[in-house]
């Protein structure tokens, strides 16, 4: 437990606001998603913000996030302007990715965020590759990389997983544990439910907490942070934490209870959080509603980005295919020779 | 002839290969709680039990693997691939071992395997999750590769596919789910491997399969109705091994050839069907074959960039209106 500051106080009103920005950047996409300004799929992280903002308020600048088509809330927590992560699923040119890629492809290098990934456990070996090269370079920084519990089903997160501890490389795995992948649930996936032990059977530093508890999140994710920057080695930790939405705006949620997610419900993370420092920091009404004030106006300003975007004319829809020309290897034909 | 949806035509190919033999089975992920990811199978799990509606891990290699296990074993699979982005995890496990087990094996071992994939663009979901990737099936020696453009193929190529000792892998179009179509009531003509004409004509062949197909007779019979131009369209069917005789023949009749298809141009099934053309049937073309292919370009999540990147009806109309010019 951290101490009764008024620095730890403040802290924690960050992680407050991080969440509700979250959630209420998702409401509003999902509103626009109805009103089909947001087309494709949408994948809402609501109910699940604790992690994102629990871990990534622990990260360096030049730590470098990797995470699936459920990252709207990752982005934000990076510090990607919500008008950017709009305007991307609004398919406009001012989004993050030029409006190319969508909800499920946001990217921003410049900000160390590497998407956004789409097809489920296809990042995990990049992301064991991103920390093999900090580790090849002397670096620092740490790989974070996020993926669900139906991930760990695929061969790529055994490979991942093996490479990262047979390399020692910085990487910290997170696996977003909220027990459905798409409509199979946990029991149906893994033999074996005992998610953190498939972290120790790779010989990995691994652990798991209640990820919707926002605090125990930053512990953890200080803990699992400390380990790896002093050790140089990759953590698994394992966050449990549930979904309040339909895996997507297609699913019709036939395979769990409504009493089920009233019954996570009350587990709310912003809840918690919320009902927490009342009681413990005298977190006041007006405090709350100034948040939520800001957290409307930031969604109001983003849609009003989006809306005001501008599409890319077809014209040039064959970008970014190659970077040529000219062409590198006639560039590299002139400069090199083979030494003997 | 019953009308129904293509979704409501591939559930009942479904259904009646479960009824028809115990030993079916389906298998892949959200096939049974979830009710499919794309509604095909919802009501089966019910219908037919946990044992026969089987949901699977995200596990691609692992399960097409298992089903190909099974098929040796005796069992008669269907496996599910949700959609043919995710089929290249699966793909060493397809080519390494389905369709090459029988050569390997000097002949003892049969893969009587049956592979569902769904496929297509049109729904914005960008790059990852908009592929056309016919061809790279196609390329293989040893499938049989069969690409349902129609309602009656949405029914029935199962049924055929079923039949076959050698592992079939059927491509479903997600773009056609909700569109109404015909439905004999009996196994249509044409078995596995035939190419179908869907529609007669003398002055062009436009021939095309799977998402080509309704797109191409929509502008087949707009062309007839406004210009008098008689299109003959051909539904290729199956992409592997291809029915070369009735592409032939067609062309033979009219003299001219379009191919169009919404798979990247470049190593293409329009490729090949060119390359056949030329081959065999040079002498009798009155004009150079030519093609409508989806632009070599990662699909764009925007609506106006991905329709942009792939053959559209007005541009298949302008295009056989030019080369009948
Ligand atoms: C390789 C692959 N197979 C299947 C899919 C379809 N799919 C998308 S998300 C998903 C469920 C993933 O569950 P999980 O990893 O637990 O993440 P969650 O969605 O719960 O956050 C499935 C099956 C896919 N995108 N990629
Ligand atoms: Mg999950």
């Amino acid at each position: 437990m951290k101490e009764n500051t008024a620095g730890e106080r403040s802290n924690q009103i960050g992680l407050l606001f991080q969440m509700m920005r979250i959630r209420r950047f998702e409401e509003k996409a999902a509103e626009m998603y109805s009103k089909s300004k947001i087309r494709g799929f949408l994948h809402l992280y609501i109910g699940e913000e604790a992690v994102a903002a629990g871990l990534i308020s622990q990260l360096k600048p030049e730590d470098r996030i990797l995470a699936t088509y459920r990252e709207h809330g990752h982005a934000l927590a990076r510090g990607i302007p919500a008008g950017e992560i709009m305007a991307e699923m609004y398919g406009m040119s001012e989004g993050c990715s030029k409006g190319r890629g969508g909800s499920m492809h946001l990217f921003d290098v410049k900000r160390n965020f590497f998407g956004g990934n789409a097809i489920v456990a296809s990042h995990l070996p990049l992301a064991t590759g991103l920390a093999l090269s900090t580790k090849k370079q002397g670096k620092t920084d740490v790989t974070v990389c996020f993926f669900g519990e139906g991930a760990m089903a695929e061969g790529e997160f055994h490979e991942a997983m093996n490479l990262a501890a047979l390399w020692q490389v910085p990487l910290l795995m997170v696996c977003e544990n909220n027990r459905y992948a798409m409509g199979t649930a946990m029991q149906f996936t893994h033999a074996n439910q005992d998610i953190e032990s498939k972290g120790r059977a790779y010989g990995m530093e691994s652990a798991t907490v209640d990820g919707m508890d926002v605090l125990k999140v930053r512990a953890a994710g200080e803990k699992a942070l400390d380990y790896i920057r002093s050790t140089g080695k990759p953590y698994f930790l394992v966050c449990n934490t549930y979904r309040f939405r339909a895996h997507s705006m297609f699913d019709a949620e036939l395979y769990r209870d409504k009493s089920e997610v009233e019954a996570w419900k009350k587990n709310d993370p912003i809840l918690k959080l919320r009902q927490d420092l009342e009681r413990q920091y005298q977190f006041s009404e007006s405090e709350m509603k100034a948040l939520e004030s800001a957290c409307e106006k930031e969604v109001t300003e983003a849609v009003q980005f989006a809306e005001a975007g501008s599409p890319e004319p077809a014209e040039t829809l064959m970008q970014f295919v190659v970077s040529g020309p000219p062409d590198p290897g006639a560039e590299a034909e002139k400069s090199s020779t083979i030494k003997s | 002839m019953a009308t129904m949806t293509y979704r409501e035509a591939l559930k009942q190919g479904l259904r009646s290969a479960l009824q028809e033999d115990p030993k079916v089975f389906l298998m892949g992920e959200d096939v049974g709680r979830y009710g499919g990811a794309f509604a095909v199978s919802k009501g089966l799990l019910e219908e037919f039990g946990p044992e026969r509606i089987m949901d699977v891990p995200l596990s691609e290699s692992g399960f097409t693997g298992a089903g190909i296990g099974a098929a040796l074993g005796g069992m008669k699979p269907i496996v599910e691939i949700m959609t043919i982005n995710f089929s290249l995890l699966a793909l060493d496990q397809i080519v390494n071992n389905a369709a090459t087990l029988l050569h390997m094996s000097g002949g003892q071992i049969n893969v009587p395997l049956v592979i569902r994939i769904s496929c297509g663009i049109g729904r914005q979901l960008a790059a990852q999750h908009s592929h056309s990737w016919e061809p790279i099936f196609a390329h293989i020696p040893g499938l049989n590769v069969v690409s349902a453009g129609s309602h009656e193929d949405a029914a029935w190529m199962l049924h055929f596919a079923m039949k076959s000792p050698d592992p079939v892998v059927i491509i479903e179009y997600t773009g056609l789910l909700n569109t109404e179509g015909e439905v004999p009531a009996t196994p249509p003509e044409g078995g596995l491997q035939k190419a179908k004409v869907r529609k007669e004509g003398s002055d062009i062949s436009v021939i095309t399969y799977g998402s080509g197909v309704p797109k191409t007779m929509e502008a087949a019979s707009e062309l007839a109705a406004e210009e008098g131009i008689q299109a003959e369209v051909l539904d290729l069917r199956c992409l592997r091994p291809l029915d070369e005789a009735s592409v032939l023949a067609s062309v033979r009749k009219t003299h001219r050839a379009l191919i169009v298809e919404d798979a990247w141009r470049s190593v293409s099934i329009s490729s090949e069907i060119s390359a056949r053309i030329m081959e065999n049937a040079f002498y009798d073309l009155d004009a150079p074959v030519e093609r409508l292919c989806g632009l070599e370009v990662p699909i764009p999540y925007p609506k106006h960039l991905e329709e942009a990147s792939v053959p559209q009806k007005d541009e298949i109309k302008a295009r056989i209106k030019k080369m009948l010019s």
